[in-house]
């Protein structure tokens, strides 16, 4: 699996589209989670679901619905893997925000994903600390060993995708990466095939 | 205790004494170890006194800036019927720091009795401590913690059973350098774009949720507890007899081609000649330091000369044509192509601008071009003034200072390191620059 391209930009919640045959053009079905044979949305927070729960529990923290935003598209993210249109508009609605702004907020902030990801999402420090230690040779060992083509692109076997990082404010450890939520600390070229053969 | 090395002998820990040490993450460790005594008794003071005592002992902001802490406190008015809010920056993203990630890992808890304190002294029942995305242990290690406090009464309604309410949440960063602005960050919270707002109104008057509002770095707010405990007096015991306005304790982080990277905490008007020789262990076998940042990346570059004879505190990097900005020491020895790390720089900026300001949207972009196709062995001969015309447009211009910090290093880079540049131009050599994702 490669990853696709970000997703034509469209503002409709799943059901909405799904009633206006139009919108289902050939091409718009090939990206995204509309690619898998319409399947239908399945809500994320479902009323009565355990994260429903973990959201009113945030939305109790602050004084407006609107400041659950960045948490509740990290819940999203973390049970699907990655934001989806679809996603965005079901956060939107609960809370009272259009899909369109949700969207807005989702491009400014770099770690939510909007496209899938593979299973094993790889995160290399390249910034000037990392740099002069030799954080480039990293990247390029990671690229190397898990057949990703290039940086952003998801193996063929959609397990591994290697990006580089701006910096993970671990500078001390050079070169620090992050592996889905997981950092791992001073890591070297040589290290490379040990750290990927620990992983699924 | 110490990580990742051992404290050095010359080192004062207060705030780095129990990195290392797991069991002082825990509520139990953390009282053992003295802790939640200065909460005690600030929650039985006058909101005034505390703020008094903190002004008195000169702790200035670690963040960067280094205001002075009680100022701050002081500009928030006790009684005007608003809700008021505590906001911690632990959005630490600074190229070259990383301390305020250690304070979280190893002393979650020094870190949420200094948030108690600092929103009562303020008037406020609320804090967040605002995490960047990417620090998901210490985001884990201070959430557990909370949850540890509230479930003590250490937290909640009626904190430390004094009947006052202190509530403090965890909200998670998503990946943006620039939330590290303390307006952008309350745009962040606000659950919007991360983009700095125009001030004034200053966070005091109008800041998260147009209320408002005090925003303290991790390790200001860890050092609070310390000074309450000890008072002001002894917090003023580390500064140079001739310059009173630094005091206390500086954690700094060091990184880059040195012998032992990592935190140390020294205190202020340490000479950094012996901190970087005798503390760090100099430079790698074989190797001699070539430039300095010893504020991360924002600040102006020194050569190796300047920062011998720099003393670490805020006046005293000031004298040396630089700043102590977050304290984050990053070393750059002669095997490094210089040109090629301050055009790395500039790449990190082009990518973290949140690019609302022309000056910095073109101006980061623009820089970071130039600056490569100079590395690339492309470069003219005119490309140098160019980027200094640039880097004058892009300084003082816009909302924050995202701007002026791209123009920051390149400035000072073309100024002590000409010869650098000239020589690529001349020689056009090829190097790569990688693209970044």
């Amino acid at each position: 699996m490669t990853a696709p391209k970000p997703s034509t930009p469209e503002y409709f919640r799943s059901e909405i589209r799904r009633e206006s045959g139009d919108l289902h053009s050939p091409a718009h079905a090939a990206h995204g989670e509309a690619g898998h044979g319409h399947e239908p949305y399945t809500p994320v927070f479902t009323a009565g679901s355990a994260r429903r729960k973990e959201l009113d529990d945030i939305l109790s923290r602050y004084p407006t619905k609107m400041a659950a935003l960045l948490p509740a598209l990290w819940i999203v993210q973390h049970e699907r893997g990655w934001v989806s249109e679809d996603g965005m508009a079901e956060v939107a609605e609960l809370l009272e925000l259009t899909p369109a702004y949700v969207k807005g907020v989702v491009t400014f902030y770099t770690m939510y994903h909007q496209h899938p990801v593979g299973r094993h999402f790889i995160q290399v420090c390249t910034t000037s600390p990392c740099n002069v230690c030799g954080a480039e040779d990293v990247v390029d060992a990671f690229l190397k060993h898990t057949n990703c083509q290039e940086l952003g692109l998801t193996s063929p076997d959609g397990k591994y995708t290697v990006i580089e990082v701006e910096c993970l404010g671990a500078c001390g450890f050079a070169t620090p990466i992050m592996i889905n939520e997981d950092f791992v600390e001073s890591v070297t070229p040589e290290k490379v095939p040990e750290i990927l053969s620990e992983l699924e | 205790m110490g990580y990742p090395h051992k404290p050095h002998e010359r080192e004062t820990t207060v705030l780095s004494k129990y990195f290392g040490d797991r069991e002082a993450a825990t509520l139990d460790g953390w009282k053992k170890r003295g802790g939640y005594k200065a909460l005690q008794t600030a929650l039985g003071m006058a909101p005034g006194d505390i703020v008094n005592i903190v002004k008195d002992s000169g702790l200035r902001g670690r963040g960067g800036a280094g205001f002075p802490t009680g100022v701050k406190w002081s500009f928030m008015k006790p009684g005007d019927g608003k809700p008021h809010y505590l906001c911690c920056n632990a959005d630490e993203s600074e190229p070259g720091t990383f301390k305020d990630r250690e304070i979280m890992r190893w002393t979650p808890h020094a870190l949420i009795e200094g948030c108690a304190i600092g929103s009562y002294a303020i008037g406020a029942e609320t804090c967040y401590i605002y995490i960047r995305g990417e620090f998901t242990e210490p985001i884990a290690r201070v959430e557990s913690a909370l949850k540890e406090c509230y479930a003590a009464g250490v937290l909640g309604k009626n904190a430390m059973g004094t009947g006052k309410t202190v509530n403090i949440y965890v909200h998670r960063g998503a990946g943006a350098y620039i939330c590290g602005e303390e307006t952008a960050l309350m745009n962040s919270i606000e659950g919007r774009r991360g983009n700095p707002r125009i001030k004034p109104p200053f966070p005091a008057v109008s800041g998260v949720f147009a209320e408002p509002t005090t925003i303290n770095n991790v390790e200001t707010l860890a050092a609070v507890p310390h000074i309450l405990n000890n008072g002001a007096a002894w917090y003023k015991q580390w500064m140079r007899p001739d310059n009173p306005k630094s005091t206390g304790t500086k954690l700094y982080s060091v990184c880059g081609n040195i012998q032992k990277p990592g935190n140390y905490e020294v205190p202020m008007g340490f000479p950094f000649k012996d901190f970087l020789y005798d503390l760090c262990g100099g430079p790698l076998p074989g190797r001699k330091f070539r430039a300095i940042i010893p504020g991360g990346i924002s600040v102006p570059i020194q050569t190796v000369d300047e920062a011998e004879a720099s003393l670490m505190d805020y006046e005293g990097f000031v004298a040396q044509g630089t700043m102590l900005g977050s304290g984050g020491v990053i070393v750059i020895d002669d095997a490094q192509n210089l040109v090629k790390q301050i055009a790395r720089a500039a790449r990190f900026f082009a990518h973290e601008s949140c690019a609302q300001c022309t000056q910095c949207r073109e101006g980061t972009a623009w820089t970071t071009k130039i600056l490569e196709r100079i590395v690339a062995g492309e470069g003219t001969s005119e490309d140098l003034d160019t980027l200094l015309e640039i880097g004058e447009n892009m300084t003082g211009k816009t909302i924050c200072v995202l701007s002026d910090s791209c123009a920051t290093p390149v400035a000072s880079g073309i100024k002590k390191f000409r010869g650098d540049f000239e020589a690529l131009i001349k020689k056009k050599k090829h190097y790569l620059v990688p693209a970044v994702a």
